[in-house]
């Protein structure tokens, strides 16, 4: 009943295993899974919902409300709650604890296997860092402690917002961002219908960094969980590098 | 009118302008800020100062001074202390114009959308106000009338955004309701500047006509003022100034409560004077506020709106217990 929690058990269950996903994995925006979640029964988070399918285990996240995991621990559930992952190791744990619960231990193994050879065959790649920043509706930007910042360096990027003084993913004005002037400005994709949060992706002085960069690149449905897709953006991330290395030598 | 107020003013917005272009998050020095602005070269520093300060600095005096003078102009013709764009619900009207043109679509079809519809918003609720309290019409019946459409306004502005697919727009609320000049461009300036322009020209000539309706209508009518084209031309310019300026910034209110009422024991009572003398005043204000909301809390994002209120309800509270005493 967690977006993240969707995207772990679709790809461990077995067969006929898993009964049902939240809505929001059917949101192409956030969940790169949309298409396979088609495939199962909705839920809408509510506890009533859930209770009626009368399942064996229930998944949730740490930010589900209290409230719906009591009363469903209440009603004799099984809820199993998944934290947020903010590392790329906290990928392979969340991956192996899915596959104990869900008896899928050999198919958790696999994936991490995997995980583990692309993360390594990533980190091996070593020239000098461009610098990058990612900035988001409202002028937010990603620093230490934070996946999307974990990704960027395994991408082989460095955080200029960290060496800029922000931290810990707060707000940065858009005059300081203007001013550190990396070589990639990473946004985030719009939501449909406008808001004033996200104009300031499209605002002039954004628009100009990005003019006679080398690329641009968008955050998307890849990084929103803590799941083995984080290696797929870091991926995507490295190839834009090396283009980017080839056109300014 | 006591001598040196219109050329303080001016100096006053010079200097508030200059120290606008000259603070923010980014620490520049004063000799990189003006050689940034000056040069036109793509560096960061010249990025930081036309595309993000200029435009903040342009808004904040052209909303300022918009803002003064429609409330001078609205008071000179209700003869009315208490009348002011933001209370009567004109700018709230104006906000729900250009949400529902952003969430519809409309503003991104089209440039000039956005102030469009803000304009609409805005003329219909200064028709719908004038049409309740009517011209004759008491403080109370105005204020009343105000408060109606604002509230009615206000609320359905947090419906659309409420029902808006996009997950940011529902905190924008208390942006659309307060105003804010935080990360505008040049764009923004841009679609504002046709309509304030016209706004203002049509609201800045209308002193003669205001200082003979102090007469009374009757005897402004046998001095060959037109009051059905003089009350057009009120609308409309109102409409203009103010649907284009909360399309851009939001709601900010208090504006044209405050100042025409500081300025007027310095021009005496004539409203042809106090016209101008408001729109530099108002941009005094705006100019200072946001200012100040960039002093105050650098990191937070402090409405503009909120400061604004912050001098002007206890003004209006003022206004409203002598208007009582003065009854008695």
């Amino acid at each position: 009943m967690n977006l993240c929690t969707d995207q772990l058990a679709m790809l461990l269950a077995a067969k006929g295993q898993l009964l049902s996903v939240s809505q929001i994995s059917l949101d192409s925006h956030v969940s790169p899974m949309a298409k396979e979640a088609a495939n199962y029964r909705i839920n809408y988070g509510q506890a009533e919902d859930i209770f009626l399918m009368q399942p064996d285990l229930v998944l949730a996240g740490e930010y589900t409300p209290r409230s719906t995991v009591n009363m469903l621990r209440g009603l004799g559930i099984r809820v199993e709650i998944f934290s947020i992952t903010t590392t790329l190791d906290g990928v392979t744990s969340q991956l192996a604890k899915m596959g104990a619960l869900l008896h899928r231990e050999a198919e958790a193994e696999r994936m991490i296997t995997d995980f583990e050879a692309r993360r390594a065959a990533l980190a091996t790649d070593s020239e000098t860092p461009p610098s990058a920043i990612f900035y988001y509706a409202n002028g937010f930007t990603s620093g230490r402690g934070s996946m999307a910042n974990e990704v960027l360096e395994l991408a082989g990027f460095s955080n200029a917002a960290i060496a800029a003084g922000y931290d810990s993913g707060r707000k940065m004005p858009l005059e300081v961002l203007a001013l550190t002037d990396p070589d990639l400005v990473i946004t985030s994709t719009a939501y449909p219908g406008g808001s004033r949060a996200e104009d300031i992706l499209q605002h002039p002085a954004v628009k100009a960094l990005q003019r006679g960069r080398a690329a641009t690149a968008v955050t998307d449905h890849d990084w929103v969980c803590g799941t083995p897709f984080v290696m797929r953006a870091a991926e995507k991330l490295a190839t834009l590098r090396h283009s980017m290395n080839k056109v300014q030598p | 009118m006591k001598r040196g107020l219109l050329p303080g003013l001016g100096l006053a917005i010079v200097l508030l302008f200059a120290a606008s272009l000259l603070i923010g998050p980014a620490q520049l020095s004063i000799a990189d800020s003006l050689s940034g602005l000056m040069a036109g070269d793509d560096s960061p520093v010249a990025l930081v100062m036309r595309e993000i300060r200029l435009p903040r600095a342009l808004l904040a005096l052209l909303i300022g001074a918009s803002l003064g003078l429609a409330g001078a102009a609205m008071q000179g013709y209700l003869r009315n202390p208490l009348a002011e764009p933001g209370l009567i619900g004109v700018s709230a009207s104006a906000a729900l114009g250009a949400v529902i043109a952003i969430q519809s679509g409309f503003a991104a079809a089209f440039v000039l959308g956005l102030p469009l519809a803000a304009l609409a918003g805005a003329l219909a609720a200064v028709l719908l106000v004038m049409a309740l309290a009517g011209p004759g019409g008491t403080s109370l019946t105005l204020i009343l009338a105000g408060i109606a459409v604002s509230a009615l306004a206000s609320a359905l502005t947090s419906l659309v955004l409420n029902l808006s697919p996009n997950p940011f727009a529902a905190s924008e609320i208390v942006f659309w309701m307060m105003g804010s000049l935080e990360d505008r461009s040049m764009i923004h300036v841009w679609i504002a500047l046709p309509f304030m322009a016209l706004g203002l020209l049509l609201l800045g000539t209308l002193g003669r006509g205001l200082d003979a309706l102090t007469l009374g209508e009757d005897a402004a009518q046998a001095m060959g003022i037109q009051v059905s084209r003089l009350r057009l031309q009120l609308v409309f310019g109102t409409a203009c100034v103010v649907g284009a300026g909360t399309a851009v910034a939001g709601a900010i209110g208090f504006v044209g409560l405050v100042v025409p009422h500081i300025l007027r024991p310095f021009v005496g009572a004539h409203p042809s004077r106090l016209l101008w003398a408001s729109a530099l005043g108002g941009a005094v204000m705006v100019l200072t506020a946001d200012i100040a909301t960039r002093v105050i809390l650098p990191d937070r994002d402090l409405k503009l709106g909120v400061l604004t209120a912050l001098v002007g309800a206890p003004l209006f509270l003022h206004l409203i217990l002598k208007l009582r005493k003065e009854r008695l």
